[in-house]
């Protein structure tokens, strides 16, 4: 049977383990953090994975993205190592920031990871100036800023349209539209009837795709990231996508509607979408996807035994790397 | 070769020299060129006050100028300094810290460490501080205390020309982010500034004035007020040593604590408003580190408690003048 796919059978496979992967991370993390494994909060990615792996998988570690505090799928999916990550999020002196940023500030510059974020809407201005270094330094990188609908409402990520379609700069605005800005819908917080319509506020397309589809999201941010490429500036993506978990672990989410999160989770499983569309197209076979399954699942369960044996940081740890020198 | 220049000329010259010297030196700030879009000159201002005069000419490609937008520019200043620019980024005055402030004091600051020594953000924030321009509230405070209390970043105000040359050609390229803060009455004031770049390192304070009764701590304008209070005083036979602090972060304390262990006396003179200033932070450090050698209790020299009025009769009441300064030594010494 031919391949209806714009990827061939090799990244579609990677696709998926990129995307099941992150799904294993975040179910693990319910788990342990609901034992009290995990110091601190943590806010899950889980159900809304088509989205970063559908953009991620355009990427090269010269191209950026800057990511929210929902932040863990999109660290996956750019490549940052996932044993430093569980290890990061354990507080362990082996996680990816030595365990100094925490589950909120996951980065690693050398895979074009310019960090989880604390503070909402702050990677719009980050991007924009990363985009700018591509511009200058003459590269064709790209900046990638992800924010909720919640931060949709930021001034600095209107600020940062603005400077963008002036600048012409290579960045695109994904709108990670799960319905929840925390506890708040989108029907009340959000003023205009669509996001793209705020693109085009400034100037610069706007595209509203199914963010549980991976085709949907893999298809349109190729298109607008080539562009951006050739030059053609910013671009806005709205992906309309499912959070499976609360705002944060411990959130009784009694703010949804009854049977929400179960209804989600049957009909809306962005995993669940892919498999059945691939293997009816005869593309990829149960066998191989259970394979990843497993695979991911060993992943993970290593992950997490080297992050409870590792080191803790210590009082040396405590001041270092403040400043390059001081 | 050494000839004069002001403060402003002297900034000119290290952004100058220093885009010369590596082209991934930018300069981004509201108007830094002027007249982007509109029909008349290019250049048409080079600043608000002309510091950047002439530079757009010679560097067209590393000028650039933004909307008002200083979240954003400074955003993106900060996430340009990690992709391989050492931008430095004008913030026209410092009042408008509050504008942009979350992204200096929770992005540029915090990167290093939550990202567990792997970034460097080599991003130089400019702008304008203190009183005596008639500007009122929003365009006439010195907020050193604010920057200075957030670990990450160093912070830089100059007292004369010289310093300021040397010490904005440090922080351009310096590898980490620097506030450095210009007060906007310094701009004319003019000393000897050789032409070659140089720079200078930051945390070592310049001890401006020798003398052995008492020791005066300060920054910026006040540099220059103490100095004029030490004419006077040494008129009446009092010898005052004026420690310039220069940087504010790091900070000289070791300077400081050698002047204070021979002068015994110590006035600390902060145009910043007085509550948790540099002058109390400093004040604390010699009564702590030094307090066998103190013979007197330790003088603080600040405007009140009070945002900076407009009214000249007021604004003139409220920034510490060279009188306060020598009437706080004299006191000293009565004790």
């Amino acid at each position: 049977m031919s391949n209806p796919f714009p990827l061939d059978k090799g990244k579609l496979l990677h696709a998926y383990r990129q995307m099941k992967t992150i799904r294993e991370f975040e179910e693990r993390l319910h788990v342990d953090f609901g034992r009290g494994d995990i110091p601190g909060f943590v806010h899950l990615y889980a159900g809304e994975e088509a989205s970063g792996v559908g953009i991620m998988m355009h990427l090269e570690d010269h191209d950026r993205i800057a990511s929210t505090h929902r932040g863990h799928g999109h660290c996956i999916a750019k490549g940052v190592d996932v044993k430093g990550m569980m290890a990061e999020i354990y507080g362990k002196s082996t996680g990816s920031c030595a365990g100094k940023g925490g589950s909120m500030h996951i980065a690693d510059l050398s895979k074009g990871m310019m960090g989880a974020n604390g503070i909402l809407g702050a990677g719009a201005p980050l991007i924009c100036g990363a985009a700018l270094a591509a511009q200058k330094l003459g590269h064709d990188g790209v900046g990638i800023t992800f924010f909720g609908d919640g931060a949709s409402n930021q001034g600095t990520v209107l600020e940062s349209m603005n400077l963008a379609a002036i600048w012409n700069l290579p960045v695109l605005f994904v709108v990670e539209n799960n319905g929840y800005a925390e506890a708040t819908s989108v029907d009340y917080a959000v003023a205009s009837d669509s996001f793209v319509d705020r693109a085009a506020g400034f100037g610069m397309p706007g595209i509203t795709v199914d963010g549980t589809d991976f085709f949907a999201v893999y298809e349109a941010a190729g298109e607008i990231i080539k562009r951006a490429r050739e030059g053609a500036g910013p671009t806005l993506l709205e992906c309309k996508m499912i959070r499976f978990f609360g705002h944060f672990e411990g959130d009784a989410q009694t703010y949804r509607a009854p049977g929400e999160n179960t209804e989600n989770r049957k009909n809306r499983d962005c995993l669940k979408i892919f498999r059945t569309k691939v293997t009816e197209a005869g593309v990829l076979s149960e066998k191989e996807l259970n394979t990843i399954d497993d695979e991911v699942m060993i992943l993970i369960d290593e992950a997490v035994e080297e992050a409870q044996a590792a080191p803790l940081p210590t009082l040396e740890d405590l001041t270092k790397d403040v400043y390059v020198s001081y | 070769m050494a000839r004069t220049l002001s403060m402003k000329d002297a900034i000119n010259e290290a952004l100058d020299q220093e885009m010369s010297r590596d082209p991934t030196v930018i300069m981004m700030g509201e108007d830094i060129v002027g007249g982007a879009g509109a029909d008349g000159e290019d250049d048409a201002w080079g600043g608000v006050l002309g510091v950047s005069k002439g530079l757009f000419a010679k560097y067209p490609n590393q000028m650039i100028d933004t909307p008002l937008s200083e979240s954003a520019y400074v955003g993106a200043a900060v996430g340009a300094a990690t992709c391989g620019l050492r931008p430095v980024a004008e913030l026209m005055f410092i009042d408008f810290l509050g504008v942009c402030f979350d992204q200096i004091f929770n992005q540029a600051a915090k990167f290093r460490y939550m990202f567990g020594g792997k970034a460097e953000t080599p991003v130089v924030i400019r702008a304008m501080c203190g009183g005596g321009f008639r500007a009122a509230a929003q365009h006439s405070q010195m907020l050193t205390p604010i920057v200075t209390h957030v670990p990450g970043l160093k912070v830089v105000c100059p007292s004369n020309a010289y310093d300021t040359k040397g010490l904005l050609t440090q922080a351009i390229r310096d590898n980490d982010p620097v506030i450095f803060l210009e007060h906007k009455n310094l701009y004319a004031s003019e000393c000897d500034v050789p032409e070659e770049p140089y720079a200078i390192p930051f945390g070592e304070a310049n001890v401006v004035r020798e003398g052995g009764d008492v020791t005066i701590v300060t920054y910026g304008l006040m540099v220059q007020y103490s100095l004029e209070a030490a004419d006077m005083l040494k008129k009446e036979g009092i010898e005052v040593e004026v420690v310039d602090l220069r940087t504010l972060s790091p900070i000289d304390m070791d300077t400081v604590i050698e002047s204070v262990e021979e002068t015994g006396r110590l006035v600390c003179v902060d145009e910043a408003s007085p509550r948790c200033s540099i002058a109390t932070d400093v004040s604390a450090c010699v009564a702590r580190d030094a307090f066998k050698s103190l013979k007197a209790p330790i003088e603080m020299v600040t405007p009140p408690h009070s945002p900076v009025p407009f009214s000249p009769a007021l604004e003139d009441l409220y920034i510490p003048s060279p009188d306060q300064i020598a009437a706080a030594v004299r006191k000293t010494m009565e004790a």
